[in-house]
This record gives C-alpha cells, sequence and structure tokens, in this order.
C-alpha cells in the first residue's frame, strides 16, 4: 500500500487484527448457536425461562469441555501410536 | 476511488489514505456480512421449529411463531454470545 505512512501502516494492521478477533469470536458463537439451539429450545415463547438460558451457557461451556477433552486424548492416542 | 457501497476509500486530493476512514468501512462491511449470516441461520432455525407440514401459505399460527422464533433466537444468541465471553475471560484469567 504505497499510499500510506508507515505509521498509519502499522495503525492498520492493528486495527484490523482487532477487527479479525472480533469476527472470529463471532463466528464461534454462530457456531453455538447451530449446536445449541436445537438442544434447548423447545417451541419459542414470550420469552427465554431460566431454564434454556442456563442451557444455553452450559452447552458452551460443555462444548469448549468437550473440545479440550478431545484434543488432550488425541495426542495421548497419537502418542501411543507413534512408536 | 468509489467504495463497495459507492463512499469514497478514504483518500484526500493528495492521494493519502486514512486508517480511520478505511477502519469504519471495513467495521460496515463485516457488520453486514454479520447480519446476514445470522438471519440465514434464523430463518433456517424458525423454519424448522414453526412450520411442520407445508401447507399453500404460512397461516396466522405460523406467522406468530416466526415472530416469536425471531425474538428468542436474538435472546438466545445473546446468551450463548455472554457465556461463550465469560468462559473465554475465565480461561485468560487461568492462564
Amino acid at each position: 500500500m504505497a499510499d500510506l505512512a508507515e505509521a498509519d501502516e502499522a495503525d492498520l494492521q492493528r486495527l484490523v487484527a482487532a477487527e479479525q478477533q472480533k469476527a472470529q469470536f463471532t463466528a464461534q458463537v454462530h457456531h453455538f448457536m447451530e449446536l445449541c439451539w436445537d438442544k434447548c429450545v423447545e417451541k419459542p415463547g414470550n420469552r427465554l425461562d431460566s431454564r434454556t438460558e442456563n442451557c444455553l451457557s452450559s452447552c458452551v461451556d460443555r462444548f469448549i469441555d468437550t473440545t479440550f477433552a478431545i484434543t488432550s486424548r488425541f495426542a495421548q492416542i497419537v502418542q501411543k501410536g507413534g512408536q | 476511488m468509489e467504495g463497495g457501497f459507492g463512499s469514497d476509500f478514504g483518500g484526500s486530493g493528495s492521494g493519502k489514505l486514512d486508517p480511520g476512514l478505511i477502519m469504519e468501512q471495513v467495521k460496515v462491511q463485516i457488520a453486514v456480512a454479520n447480519a446476514q449470516e445470522l438471519l440465514q441461520r434464523m430463518t433456517d432455525k424458525c423454519f424448522r421449529k414453526c412450520i411442520g407440514k407445508p401447507g399453500g401459505s404460512l397461516d396466522n399460527s405460523e406467522q406468530k411463531c416466526i415472530a416469536m422464533c425471531m425474538d428468542r433466537y436474538m435472546d438466545a444468541w445473546n446468551t450463548v454470545s455472554r457465556a461463550y465471553n465469560s468462559r473465554l475471560q475465565r480461561e485468560r484469567a487461568n492462564m
């Protein structure tokens, strides 16, 4: 980008990186919604009751726990398999 | 030079680009993409929840269901967003 001053270019990189991080967060929320809506919401009512809200929060946490569990066990499997 | 929404790329007469204005447009485009994503997924989920056997048109109860479903979907989105944010902060605190 020849038209940007050096300081401006560094600024831009920083700002773009921040937006990328936000976008990653948002994409992850969309993904959670794919899974957790089906698990937690039955027939849509006038509001979300506390049972549904708790289910949605737990769903996020349990998915992350699952990710950790799979990652660590897979590492063990690979380690054992690679003699 | 014209940008995507008929706007300027933040260039002044001297031909220098303004990071601030560029970022404004980046944010708008990201927001638009996010809204499209949200609508597509919301439509999918609410169609599944609200429409049983597809008839000749959307009846009253189906339309009401769709409206409520949209609101609940956005409520759920916020709940999930908060939960994820909390978890990220907890994990960072433990690092």
